[in-house]
């Protein structure tokens, strides 16, 4: 008994020891795991460090741009899109002697939409590959995921689509080249009054989604304050069949317009259940309604309907026929929004690597926060202090199964 | 006495190699990409094992452990960020050396401790079901704390955190967003000594009384209440122990990720547990940590190789393989180090390898019938 007493006096003294010590060194290995990562950014890189003034025209070689998104899992279909849009924007750059004289190469990977995997692919394509500045995800959680890691390692990321505010929040090497959620909301709002001229307005919000309450909350601040009354707030959760009480509710507060900032399946079926009570008034909604399949549920009911979308292919500018003419001869089929926003997330990127004048990471961060005026396929861009971009947004009327292109709304200085 | 120095010493060696390991800078020296995998299958390892306890030794069907691991996310996620901005104003605090790890350890017990809570007030009601009716409840336990938690109103910034009461920010999770910027202060030494103390605690539990009690619910119910085992306080007990390691496995994710999604804790979650605990073997604990490892490191390892297009189609296919040639699991019930001991041992390990002679010679017989033919 005695002796056992003594072994587990000795067992606790050790447990407390290494306990404490093991405090004392973790925080420890954690300044040292800071201090390590701040090293990289000269040195990895290694064209720069070869080459620490540009060399025009020079020798040749490659600078190796990282790309992550959902090649597979429920988004694939987005990763596919902006995969292409990028694949067709380093086609062009390189066409055209690539940047500081070297040709760009894309490594890409999978996250399988997943923020675990989205981590891991971008620590490897940051500590193996050693890629000069990523672009990546549409999926605004895989974003942040992959985010932090570029934000850590001091590379500059650009997401093409992801529109949660939270993105590039606090994390100054994140960058994106669509617009935000709110934003989406407020041309809406401006829409509504302004061009359809309707002052009664009601929401139908899908509550699980943070994109969906971040459209809702922003078209009702700014829709009060152009001088419009939101009569009715109505909620659901993603996957719904039923709509009706909701839409009846609705129906009796009698609005001249429904917002309906959900996604595709869901709105379809919203569409078809409204126009089944007799709601014959405007449906209106964001860029998650962009989908072929939108039309082959919704139908019919979806005429008279318009959603907010980063990009129009019918829209009469040059870069857009340019870019959509492109894209058909290589693809085949007509570009999608995700597909004009991941091209011009790398052209916006070549063209800070072209301002920086070298591919050192910390040039290429600052030359992408400060672009101004950058002619892009979905509009002029310019990168603000919060490294969102200011540009307008594209509105698109659905009539007879296909949506064509009406406004533009710009965001008001 | 000798029966806790036999349950505290390999932890106590365990976590003291671990330290000197950690010190010397080991986990860096595979290389961050590495690194990063073996974080998240020492997680896995935490899930898979924790759900043992109720699939694996206690035989009840949960699939909803994706929600005692949101719980426990999001608890812990909260007291780090929280925390360490009403204590020190920002992480990590560079005055008190080894302060930041003590916030981070209370924050994984507590994680711990409300998943446990969670699990306790579930089992009590919703034990007393069986089978498909205790699979149904917990899923949709599960599913209800993940839309609770949808209802959070964003998370506040530094500023903003003075400005409100300690137990108010409880309501500020982030979950209609994303809950971002948790300090990521998960590490090798961290993950790996939790992984520890779980595989010891499970396979003390699994000698003990109390795991016999429930290897013998799992068993036979009817027989084991006969005995006199109080069948719903061990499921009960055994919902508890799982849901508390499911907990801190949940805030060593959250702090390893540093950003939270309420919507990546869905029924997906789940079966990625569930896929462990059958692969590895009901109620084997080596089993279940093999799995972790196979099913967690095959996408890193696949993505290596240049195959990770067909990261589905091998990830589906070898599960419908080793379901075929190996039903009960890659160890059954057993230990990797019993399995094939003994002469019980020796016919197991004559059927496994047989397996696969049986198929090919079932071709070769069924090739010759056609090219003879």
């Amino acid at each position: 008994m005695v002796r056992s007493r003594s072994s587990v006096q000795v067992l606790v003294g050790v447990l407390s020891l290494t306990l404490s010590a093991a405090l004392a060194t973790t925080s420890a290995g954690c300044d040292k795991l800071r201090g390590k990562k701040k090293k990289p950014a000269p040195s990895a890189s290694p064209s720069a460090s070869a080459s620490p003034s540009p060399t025009p025209g020079g020798e040749g070689g490659t600078i190796l741009i990282g790309e992550f998104g959902s090649m597979t899992g429920a988004e694939a279909s987005f990763g596919e899109s902006t995969h292409k849009g990028i694949e067709l924007a380093l086609e062009h750059i390189n066409a055209k002697g690539g940047v500081l004289g070297k040709q760009l190469k894309l490594k890409s990977y999978d996250d399988a939409g997943n923020p675990e995997q989205a981590t891991a692919v971008v620590t490897k394509l940051v500590t193996d590959d050693k890629v000069t500045a990523i672009l990546g995800e549409v999926a605004s959680n895989l974003s942040i995921a992959g985010g932090q890691v570029a934000q850590d390692s001091g590379t500059p990321m650009i997401s093409p689509s992801s529109t949660n505010v939270q993105v590039t929040k606090d994390r100054d090497h994140v960058f994106r080249v669509c617009f935000i959620d709110p934003f989406q909301g407020f041309a809406m709002a401006k829409f509504t009054t302004e061009t359809l001229k309707h002052t009664k307005a009601a929401i139908l919000r899908d509550q699980t989604q943070s994109y969906s309450q971040g459209l809702a909350d922003a078209f009702k601040d700014a829709y009060v304050k152009m001088g419009g009354s939101i009569v009715a707030d109505e909620s659901y959760s993603k996957g719904d069949k039923n709509f009706n009480s909701q839409l009846s509710k609705i129906k009796a507060a009698k609005p001249e317009v429904i917002f309906l900032p959900g996604y595709y399946s869901d709105v379809a079926t919203i569409a078809k259940q409204a126009r089944q009570l007799g709601l014959k008034l405007p449906l209106l909604g964001g860029d998650g309604w962009d989908s072929p399949e939108l039309f082959q549920i919704g139908g019919q009911a979806l005429d008279n309907t318009y959603f907010s979308n980063h990009y129009s292919h019918e829209e009469p500018r040059d870069a857009v026929k340019v870019f959509v003419g492109d894209f058909q001869k290589k693809f085949g089929i007509i570009p999608d929004g995700l597909a004009a926003l991941g091209y011009d997330a790398a052209m916006l990127l070549a063209d800070a690597m072209r301002r920086a004048g070298s591919t050192d990471k910390k040039a290429i961060r600052d030359a992408i926060a400060s672009t101004k005026d950058f002619p892009g396929v979905t509009g002029t861009i310019t990168i603000d202090a919060e490294r969102n971009s200011q540009k307008p947004a594209v509105i698109l009327k659905i009539e007879g199964g296909k949506a064509s292109y009406v406004a533009s709304v710009a965001p008001t200085p | 006495m000798t029966g806790t120095l036999k349950g505290l010493l390999p932890i106590a060696i365990g976590i003291a190699i671990l330290f000197v390991f950690q010190a010397v800078g080991g986990p860096s020296m595979f290389g961050a990409y590495q690194e990063d995998a073996l974080l998240v299958i020492g997680i896995n390892i935490v899930l898979g094992l924790s759900l043992n306890i109720v699939n694996g030794f206690t035989g009840q069907f949960s699939i909803g452990h994706a929600g005692f691991m949101a719980l426990g996310a999001y608890a812990g996620g909260a007291i780090t960020y929280y925390g360490a901005i009403k204590l020190w104003g920002s992480y990590p605090p560079e005055l008190p050396p080894g302060t930041g790890d003590l916030l981070f350890v209370v924050a994984l017990v507590c994680a711990g401790l409300v998943a446990a809570g969670a699990g306790y007030l579930v089992g009590l009601p919703s034990l007393r079901l069986r089978g498909d009716y205790l699979a149904i409840v917990t899923l949709g336990f599960a599913e209800i704390i993940r839309i609770i938690i949808t209802q959070t109103e964003p998370v506040l910034s530094k500023q903003e955190v003075s400005q409100h009461s300690t137990l108010s920010l409880f309501k500020y999770l982030g979950g209609k967003s994303i809950f971002d910027r948790i300090p990521r202060v998960t590490n090798f030494f961290w993950v790996y000594s939790v992984v520890l103390i779980v595989i010891v605690v499970c396979y003390r539990l699994k000698q003990s009384t109390h795991g016999r009690a429930m290897l013998s619910v799992r068993e036979n119910e009817i027989a084991a209440e006969a005995m006199g085992v109080h069948t719903t306080r061990f499921k009960v007990r055994a919902f508890v122990m799982a849901a508390f390691f499911a907990g801190v496995a949940g805030g060593l994710y959250a702090m390893k990720l540093g950003n939270l999604d309420a919507n990546r804790f869905d029924f997906q979650r789940s079966f990625e547990s569930i896929v462990m605990v059958v692969l590895g073997g009901m109620g084997s604990i080596s089993g279940v940590c093999l799995a972790a490892v196979l099913v967690t490191y095959a996408p890193y390892l696949l993505r290596d190789v240049g195959l990770d297009q067909y990261r589905m189609v091998i990830y589906s296919l070898s599960l419908v393989v080793l379901m075929v040639v190996r039903p009960q699991g890659l160890f059954g019930m057993h230990e990797a180090w019993t399995v094939f001991a003994g002469e019980a041992g020796r016919r197991r390990w004559q059927s496994f390898i047989g397996t696969p002679k049986r198929w090919y010679l079932g071709v070769r017989a069924y090739a010759r019938k056609v090219v003879g033919t």
